[in-house]
């Protein structure tokens, strides 16, 4: 049986999923484990919040990134108008 | 955008690691408990930061070599944004061991080396400010920052493996193996130190660009 790459893609990716989910299953060796917060602590709570954190430092980066390419933008022209003037003076 | 798809790149790591570090499957391990997940947020920054001072230091190397201003510029700003790590990693470890080593600075080879590496580090940086005739100071400091980086490696990487430490990884000569890991915690890790490095040489990058701009203001 041969099967295109169509079906062979979310075959693959199932298979790849099932083996964490399998994981998943409790091994409680007496070891504490915030077990309980996962299930209902809404620990998504605070990875959302980290994960907000996280975006306003990237955003404050990417803005920063921009500021400085315009910057090397003005100070590109404003030397090639210098060299100019240069040499309508030569 | 095409020259700055690494950026991209570090973002989406890093958000992967945020999200599957704080919600997927570590091993159980007494007295670490889920504090194992800073292992994805501690480690990285040391692994970024020894990564960035290998570049600086390889930069330094570059500036010797040509002479040119801009490879010492760059070889500052790569040792800038290494010891930003380096603090940063300071007060994450310092934090974690206040509550698994009950003591925010144990007496730990690691950590003494890391602290003797440091201020070598921070004396770079003074070294620099101290000189006014600007070729001096770049000659001077690169061959300083070479040295400080031949340093810092056997610092810690070796002095703490002839002794014991409470890092895992240490005392005598494990490989990685030793590590408290299994693959799910590999799986969040080494795209984590991958992300830190990149989120790094991002910052790195921003500040030589600005650095850039000023010397040809200041022509």
């Amino acid at each position: 049986m041969r099967l295109s790459f169509l079906t062979k893609a979310p075959l693959a990716t199932l298979l790849l999923l099932s083996h964490t989910l399998l994981a998943q299953q409790p091994v409680s060796n007496g070891v504490e484990m915030a077990d309980k917060l996962r299930a209902d602590g809404k620990i998504w709570v605070v990875v959302t919040v980290v994960a907000a954190v996280f975006a306003g430092i990237i955003i404050y980066l990417v803005r920063l990134d921009r500021q400085i390419g315009k910057l090397e933008e003005a100070v590109k022209s404003q030397k090639e108008t210098k060299l100019k003037a240069q040499d309508i003076k030569r | 955008m095409k020259k700055n798809w690494w950026k991209i790149l570090s973002v989406l790591i890093l958000t992967y690691v945020i999200f599957q570090g704080l919600l997927g499957k570590v091993p159980r391990q007494p007295i670490l408990n889920e504090s194992i997940r800073n292992v994805y947020f501690h480690v990285p920054l040391w692994f970024g930061m020894i990564t960035l001072l290998l570049t600086s230091a390889v930069y330094s190397v570059r500036y010797l070599r040509s002479g040119r201003v801009d490879d010492d510029l760059v070889a500052v700003e790569f040792a800038n944004t290494a010891i930003l790590f380096g603090l940063l990693g300071c007060a994450t470890g310092s934090l974690w061991a206040n509550f698994t080593w009950n003591d925010p600075w144990p007496n730990d080879p690691k950590l003494n080396s890391v602290a003797v590496g440091m201020l070598m580090y921070m004396a770079y940086l003074i070294l620099r400010g101290s000189f006014d005739d600007e070729q001096r100071r770049s000659r001077i400091s690169a061959v300083y920052n070479i040295f400080a980086f031949a340093v810092f490696v056997p610092l810690i990487f070796i002095v703490p493996r002839l002794t014991d430490s409470l890092h895992p990884g240490n005392g005598g000569n494990p490989a990685f193996g030793k590590y408290d890991m299994d693959n799910n915690v590999r799986m969040v890790f080494y795209p984590a130190v991958i992300g830190f490095t990149l989120l790094g040489v991002w910052i790195t990058e921003l500040r030589v660009r600005l650095r850039r701009i000023k010397v040809i203001l200041d022509d």
